[in-house]
């Protein structure tokens, strides 16, 4: 197809432009985080001689070696078996067809509209009222149950187009529906688990409210979380804060650029099927 | 269809698989195939058996999400500071929510975020799709595709930390205003209560900004590209194309950038909490911070759970004929 270059210039001018203004901020909090300590910065101006022990001593001043191990005790609570719950609820959905499904699946859709906010102060005291304020399974239960409503709507999509003929095959040779769930479809399924495992890595790290709600610890809570005392703490001091912040945000720009063909298409795919 | 192996899909730079079907018709043809009785019977008694595998994730919801929810609703009927007990009001909360000015304007500010939260970013990645259409330079795809979804995978929080360094006084912004020549114009933006919260619309702009043109650039290259031709051969210019052919060939890419980021919108809380807190003075608060507040350091808990009820209610009530509109063809 020839599109007429007339257009072609325009949009990618424009295309540039977005770009720009993606990274830009970014940029800002470099330049920023390389200036001296204690200095007062311009927002853009590159270093003469860049800082970058800022990093290490940012590193030190947020204990990011806790943090990353909290957050990443958080997502390996929450995604192995949040990942699981999903896929058998989607196998039942999708491929067993049970029987009230459609009233579970409107149910599920509900949430995926919901404001999150609705539950959170009646979550904040029955996890009170659980003994589980303040621990990290009263952390991780609630977001397995947060990411039930597009987990399941992710693998029920996925077992929708799973042929039916080899459930039927298999329950001729006498397989139950565990066995035909475990020998042929969780296998034909892990493509689709891969990636929601990755979008339920990143829906879990970046999880805010329910960390600042049920953690008082910022130790404990994601990262993302901890950034609100962290903020509090070095308000005043720029160059580290900018420091710090750029690190509580360097594990998932990684996990994006190693993983980012999987995200991009599973962040797409995910959001049409929604 | 999601699937992780690479050469299994077609999305190579920015094209994106084909949505799934939904009901296939080899299944409703098998109830039809089965008319003996006693297996179905079977059947039906094995599909019970199914609510097995859904049961623990249903149970999981029920417990953290629906219950929660319905707690809420009880919440709302009484005056309630997490303490001592509570009395029943009736409707007296949601009277409140309706009538109270500052209650009012945070679910009014809330709307007004659509404008830099949706219809900024759809706009912009409308243009960019349909001027571009196809880029050729799989090198150039491949880094807009990186540099415009970091803001969407990075947290909101840090989101919100990067601008309000942005608009600081010494900040890149005013920086950049002031090499421009309008050092006049220049000041704390978060801290100007007029300015505010097109500033806090603005980082919500830079989060979606970039989602919603991948994902209309990988929509806009699914289109019959010789509707094009046909319409570049009658002689179509750029916007009788993009109406006629542009516009309805997206509809189903716009109908989930319309409604991921207007869901943004409403429930915006990460970005305002960190960036501004509401402020200043009520010039930013939005019903996610406000239900936070009440119901976390004025332990009104009634308030806030009818405040967060009404803003579910307004969620559902924007989304669902959206739902509707984009649907149908």
């Amino acid at each position: 197809m020839q599109t007429s270059k007339s257009t072609q210039i325009p949009g990618v001018a424009l295309l540039l432009l977005a770009m720009a203004f993606s990274v830009f901020p970014l940029l800002s909090m470099l330049s920023t985080a390389l200036q001296p300590q204690g200095s007062v910065p311009l927002g853009l101006s590159w270093p003469a001689d860049p800082q970058w022990h800022n990093f290490v001593d940012a590193w030190k001043v947020a204990d990011i070696t806790t943090l990353a191990g909290s957050s990443l005790l958080l997502v390996l609570g929450v995604v192995p078996v949040g990942v699981l719950l999903a896929t058998m609820a989607g196998y039942a959905l999708g491929q067993l067809r049970v029987p009230g499904g459609a009233i579970f699946f409107m149910l599920l859709l509900l949430g995926l509209t919901l404001p999150f906010e609705v539950t959170i102060v009646p979550l904040y005291y029955q996890i009170r009222d659980m003994g589980l304020l303040n621990t990290r399974l009263g952390l991780i239960l609630p977001l397995i149950g947060l990411n039930m409503p597009f987990a399941v709507f992710w693998m029920r999509a996925h077992f929708l187009n799973a042929p039916a003929e080899l459930s039927e095959a298999s329950s001729m040779d006498g397989a139950n529906a565990w066995q035909s769930f475990r020998a042929i479809h969780l296998p034909l399924a892990l493509p689709s688990i891969a990636s929601l495992a990755l979008l339920m890595f990143i829906s879990t790290w970046n999880q805010f409210l329910l960390a600042i709600v049920l953690m008082d610890d910022p130790e404990k809570r994601t990262m993302a979380g901890a950034l609100q005392n962290f903020v509090g703490q070095y308000s005043t001091d720029v160059v580290l804060l900018n420091a710090g912040s750029l690190l509580i945000m360097a594990p998932m720009i990684l996990v994006f650029l190693f993983f980012q063909r999987h995200i991009v298409k599973a962040m797409l795919a995910g959001s049409v099927k929604g | 269809m999601s699937s992780l192996d690479g050469s299994t899909g077609p999305l190579q730079g920015l094209t994106l698989p084909a949505p799934p079907r939904e009901e296939q018709p080899v299944r409703v043809d098998r109830d039809a195939q089965a008319p003996r009785p006693r297996r179905r019977r079977k059947k039906r008694r094995k599909n019970w058996i199914g609510w097995l595998f859904a049961a623990p994730a249903a149970i999981m919801y029920a417990v953290f999400v629906l219950r929660p929810l319905a707690t809420s609703i009880q919440y709302s009927f009484y005056d309630w500071d997490g303490i001592t007990v509570g009395t029943f009001v009736g409707l007296d909360n949601y009277v409140r929510v309706f009538t109270d000015p500052q209650l009012l304007s945070s679910i009014g500010h809330a709307f007004f975020l659509i404008i830099f939260f949706t219809v900024i970013p759809v706009s912009i990645a409308l243009l960019v799709a349909g001027l571009i259409r196809e880029l050729r330079s799989k090198g150039l795809g491949k880094l807009a595709q990186t540099l415009l979804f970091i803001p969407y995978v990075i947290p909101a929080a840090a989101a919100a930390i990067a601008w309000s360094w942005m608009y600081a006084t010494t900040g890149a912004v005013n920086q950049f205003l002031t090499v421009i020549g309008l050092e006049a114009v220049t000041r704390a933006w978060l801290g100007d209560a007029g300015w505010a919260l097109p500033a806090v619309g603005l980082i919500g702009t830079w989060i979606n900004l970039g989602f919603c043109t991948i994902l209309l650039m990988s929509g806009i290259g699914k289109i019959d590209a010789s509707l094009y031709e046909a319409a570049k051969l009658d002689g179509a210019g750029f916007f009788q194309t993009f109406r006629a052919i542009t516009l309805p060939g997206l509809r189903q890419e716009i109908g989930v950038c319309v409604t991921i980021t207007i869901i943004a919108a409403l429930a915006s809380f990460d970005i305002v909490f960190m960036s501004t807190q509401g402020g200043p003075g009520y010039s930013t608060m939005v019903p996610g911070v406000q239900v936070y507040q009440l119901g976390f350091t004025e332990s009104r808990i009634g308030l806030a759970s009818a405040l967060a009820l009404v803003l579910s209610a307004l969620v559902l009530a924007v989304i669902l004929p959206l739902q509707k509109f984009f649907r149908e063809k």
